[in-house]
């Protein structure tokens, strides 16, 4: 057993949900307790969805305890086959079918008998994979279905398309400002002359499935969900794929090198000779996005050197770090992600970019660590919002588990060129407010209060300061006080000084200043 | 307690959505400020608490999960060296005066012993350890308050008049039980010092102590409340001791008192409006042989503060989706307000314990000539729905899951979850009960175009 308060990656099922309910005309049926399709609340709030949510439960009760489901599953399925006619209906285990062990599998094949939309039960081991995991197994598994099915009916098509065209594979509700992105990469691949095939599965219908392979690639902008379905895609019809996620200004041109790449090995089937984008990134980097020249801005010069900490998910985590560091020259103390599943990757990644890498799924040992580097600015999750609060330092949120606040209505894309504006915004801006809070106090401003230790974990202070020395701290600007103080502290435990007096804090000044 | 029977009550699939009982952890632990919530199962419901109540997971909250993981289901690992190992943390860390364990479907399912453990645990760790099994298999949303209180009626002191009598000064001295003997007959206060009652139900505590004072007023003295502020304050139960519920879905608490502690229940109609709270006092009165006093000037006058509100309710029509236990007790009090209720979805009917709540609903329709609403029992949300399209109410009460879709689709709906976080109970609180109902229908705009209905899907329909 663990004990836990917060958890940044769902529960499987919700994963599986996550995808079946992207899809148009697909429904899941939830084998769970009263109580467990709080999924519609969450996509139904979040989103702030129109439509109910095609998600309902197959209600385990005493009885079903007792005798096991029976006919009830596959009487709920048939029930939601007649009424709404989906195209699909999805099984989705939960954690209590996991534990009850009943043959969901013939249930499927039972019902899948006598209703007309198809039955599939989702393939997720509940214990084993997190929301992120079954989401990208529960894509895989759809695709392969209905690529399958339609090789055997002999409806594939296999020719690729005339043009040059892409699947966008991986976007989905309520994913982090997934639809502005998918928004941003259709621009991106109509400006560089290339259609898009299908995005998948938001909005997706089943039935034109079986023309994916007709792409001359794929994109998989975000590595949690969709590479299985690449990897299977690549592995059985031959198509290559790009999971370079385009965020961030060079990782975006390099997206944009790899389609090029990509396309010119086809470009004999072209009109026109080889396709050379180095004009259009170009154009693109000094005008359409503001970011290389804001990177030159003074504006930009005043953040050299200032240190931050970033946690999120794999994509988004590192992609931010590599923006802090290459393109803004900002330090990173700090570089994690939850997803440990994707941890070498990920350390892959941002090595050689921050301080130190964090791998874990403990809000606490995040927080930790934050206090502990005392970063300018947190760049997080919705949690370490939250932390960045309780310990006075601005954050700005980059990555799912997310809020209603993190759908915006207005156009907020992270990915492409417009993207690269819309970050640099979010760091520029979360640095400014921090500055500006303190600059109060650098004047000795409106500053009565105490001093913050700025810890999360409450740690006792066996060592006193004098009334003369306590005030010292007073005088440095705020952001950098609780620092000051520490290492003050600290040296004074080095040099098994029991008080801090006046002379303590400039002699631990001079040791501390290089 | 007389049952008698409604002709329209009907039953359905229980196809319906709700919350799952564990969410009482959200509001519990923070009316009991020493507690700590230890909730014992999968991460599905970690998930579902973090998501649900919202962000008050951000206010460092003393509830935590207990996750099992593979190794617990297949008993590789020894649930109680678990439960030690985690409860001794949650000692370290927030030193509670109680932890209580909420046990969920997979504690169920995998038939872990938690009432059997925990007594061992408390004597180990020397904190009392309360079990209530607030799981989805059984229960729906506030329903899991219900498991919890019946479990703390267990560690409630025991009754005695005596040593009530000897503490009688201190008591004064909080000023719980402040009767004046002057103005009011010797051996009723005799009556009233041998007697003593409890209300049960979690309020907020200014509401508690507003229900404290209007029965204060009719000198009635609440000799505690089920929960307490803090774990420590329990009320004293045993015989002799009347206790009166204060919420709908308090059946199992209800039944924990009388038949374990011996209590003697009122049966009264909830205090949820001010017609629900002058019949809930009346009937207290009634108990203890008072002849209540200025009740109804109050109730006319509290009725009188409504108005602004009363026109806009005046004759629109009502829908009850169902799923917190508290319908039968709104709609009686929306009928007297003028509505009419087309339906009351309800996760769970207890005629019995609801029984005087029910005959007021009766009564209310026949006095304000409304039809008796249809009253479905585990309600099936797709028929619902369909219904719903039929008869066009003005307003539906309904969880979030189906809030948006039906604004989308021109019903104007209200959240039900607010009513159980909200304070409703009291006259006073009357008008904040009628600020939730009306906002929907005060914000009534015709303003966006010509739109009739903003859903995608009817839009897909058209095209096609």
């Amino acid at each position: 057993m663990k004990l836990a308060y917060w958890m940044y990656a769902g529960p499987a099922h919700i994963g599986t949900l996550r995808v079946a309910s992207s899809f148009k005309n697909v429904h899941a049926v939830m084998h769970a307790p009263l109580g467990d399709d709080y999924f519609n609340v969450m996509r139904s709030t979040s989103e702030r969805e129109r439509d109910f949510t095609p998600v309902t439960a197959s209600v385990v009760d005493r009885h079903v305890l007792a005798r096991g489901s029976q006919e009830k599953v596959i009487n709920n399925i048939s029930r939601k086959d007649e009424e709404q006619h989906p195209d699909l209906i999805v099984l989705t285990p939960t954690c209590t079918s996991s534990i009850l062990q009943e043959d969901l599998q013939n249930f499927v094949d039972r019902a899948s008998l006598s209703s007309e939309s198809d039955v599939i039960l989702a393939d997720v081991n509940y214990h084993r994979v997190n929301e992120l995991q079954a989401g990208d197994r529960t894509l895989e598994q759809i695709i392969r279905f209905y690529l399958d099915r339609a090789r055997k009916q002999s409806t594939l098509d296999r020719s690729v398309t005339n043009k040059p065209s892409a699947n966008i594979i991986g976007i989905f509700t309520p994913g982090f400002h997934n639809q502005h992105d998918c928004r941003e990469l259709k621009r991106l691949l109509a400006e560089l002359g290339i259609a898009v095939n299908q995005v998948i599965p938001e909005g997706g219908y089943l039935k034109n499935l079986r023309d994916l392979p007709r792409a001359w690639f794929n994109i998989v902008p975000y590595r949690e969900v969709g590479l299985m379905a690449a990897t299977f895609l690549e592995k059985e019809y031959g198509m290559p794929y790009i999971s370079i996620t385009p965020m961030g200004i060079s990782n975006t041109a390099d997206f944009i090198l790899q389609i090029e790449k990509l396309v010119n090995v086809w470009a004999y089937a072209l009109s026109d000779k080889k396709l050379n984008y180095k004009f259009y990134v170009d154009n693109q980097t000094k005008f359409v996005s503001q970011a290389a020249w804001f990177s030159k801005s003074i504006d930009c010069q005043n953040l050299a050197g200032k240190e931050a900490a970033i946690f999120g998910d794999a994509t988004h985590a590192a992609s931010i770090t590599k923006i802090l560091v290459k393109e803004m020259g900002i330090r990173v103390s700090c570089s994690g992600t939850y997803c440990k599943h994707d941890a070498e990757r990920f350390n892959e990644q941002v090595q050689g970019l921050c301080g130190e890498i964090m791998v874990t799924e403990d809000h606490t040992e995040v927080g930790d660590t934050i206090a502990r580097i005392e970063p300018s600015a947190i760049f997080g999750t919705q949690m370490e919002r939250h932390i960045g609060k309780r310990i006075d330092i601005p954050c700005g949120v980059i990555s799912s588990p997310v809020h209603i606040q993190n759908f915006p209505l207005g156009y907020r894309p992270f990915l492409g060129y417009e993207g690269t504006n819309q970050i640099a915004d979010l760091i520029y801006n979360s640095f400014n407010l921090g500055m500006e809070d303190h600059s109060p106090d650098v004047f000795g401003g409106h500053d009565t209060k105490g001093i913050s230790t700025k810890s999360l974990s409450i740690e006792i202070s066996d060592i006193n300061w004098t009334l003369e020395a306590e005030s010292e701290p007073n005088r440095i600007p705020g952001f950098v006080r609780g620092k000051i103080k520490r290492n003050t502290e600290v040296f004074a435990k080095q040099n098994n000084i029991p008080e801090i007096t006046i002379d303590v804090t400039y002699a631990a000044k001079e040791k501390s200043s290089p | 307690m007389k049952t008698f029977d409604i002709p329209t009550f009907e039953c359905e699939t229980g196809n319906y959505h709700t919350f799952c009982p564990i969410s009482c952890v959200a509001w519990l632990y923070q009316k009991i400020e020493d507690s700590f919530f230890l909730v014992v199962g999968t991460k599905t419901r970690g998930y579902f608490l973090q998501n649900a109540p919202g962000v008050m997971i951000f206010a460092e909250p003393r509830y935590a999960m207990a996750e099992s993981e593979e190794g617990d289901i297949s008993a590789q690992l020894n649930d109680q060296k678990e439960l030690e190992r985690i409860c001794l943390r949650v000692k370290n860390d927030r030193n509670p005066s109680v932890i209580i364990w909420i046990g969920t479907c997979t504690t169920e399912i995998i038939k872990m012993d938690l009432e059997g453990i925990a007594p061992k645990l408390e004597k180990q760790i020397g904190i009392p350890i309360v079990v209530a099994r607030a799981n989805g298999l059984d229960y729906a949303f506030t329903q899991g308050e219900d498991t919890v209180l019946a479990a703390m009626t267990h560690r409630c002191p025991e009754f005695n008049c005596h040593v009530i009598n000897q503490h009688r000064g201190d008591i004064n001295n909080f000023g719980v039980a402040d009767i004046s003997p002057k103005n009011k007959l010797f051996d009723e206060a005799i009556r009233l010092n041998r007697c003593s009652l409890v209300l049960f139900g979690s309020l907020p505590s200014g509401v508690a102590s507003q229900l404290n004072l209007e029965l204060k007023r009719q000198s009635i003295s609440v000799s505690g409340w089920l929960p307490s502020q803090k774990y420590n304050e329990l009320p004293a139960l045993g015989e002799g001791v009347y206790v009166c519920g204060v919420n709908p879905f308090l059946s199992r608490t209800a039944t924990a008192l009388m038949r374990r502690r011996k209590c003697q229940l009122v049966g009264a109609p909830f205090p949820i409006g001010p017609d629900g709270t002058r019949a809930w006092i009346e009937k207290i009165c009634s108990v203890f042989n008072i002849k209540p006093n200025g009740l109804e000037e109050r109730e006319n006058q509290i009725w009188k503060t409504l108005i602004d509100y009363l026109q806009i309710t005046a004759g629109k029509s009502v829908f009850l989706m169902g799923d917190n236990l508290l319908e039968i007790s709104i709609a009686r009090f929306l009928i007297r307000c003028g509505m009419v209720v087309y339906e009351i979805g309800i996760p769970y009917m207890d005629r019995r314990y609801q029984a005087a709540e029910l005959l007021l609903l009766q009564q209310t329709c026949k006095k304000m000539k409304r039809p008796m609403p249809r009253i479905v029992e585990k309600p099936d949300n797709y028929s619902q729905v369909q219904r719903m399209h039929e008869l066009q109410p003005d307003l539906a009460i309904t969880g979030m899951a189906h809030a948006n879709p039906l604004e989308a689709r021109n019903i104007d709906t209200k959240w039900s979850v607010e009513f159980t976080f909200a304070q409703i109970h009291g006259s006073v609180n009357a008008r904040d009960a009628l600020e939730l109902v009306t906002r929907p229908l005060r914000r009534r705009i015709d303003s966006v175009s010509d739109c009739r209905s903003l859903s995608k899907q009817t839009v897909n329909v058209q095209e096609s």
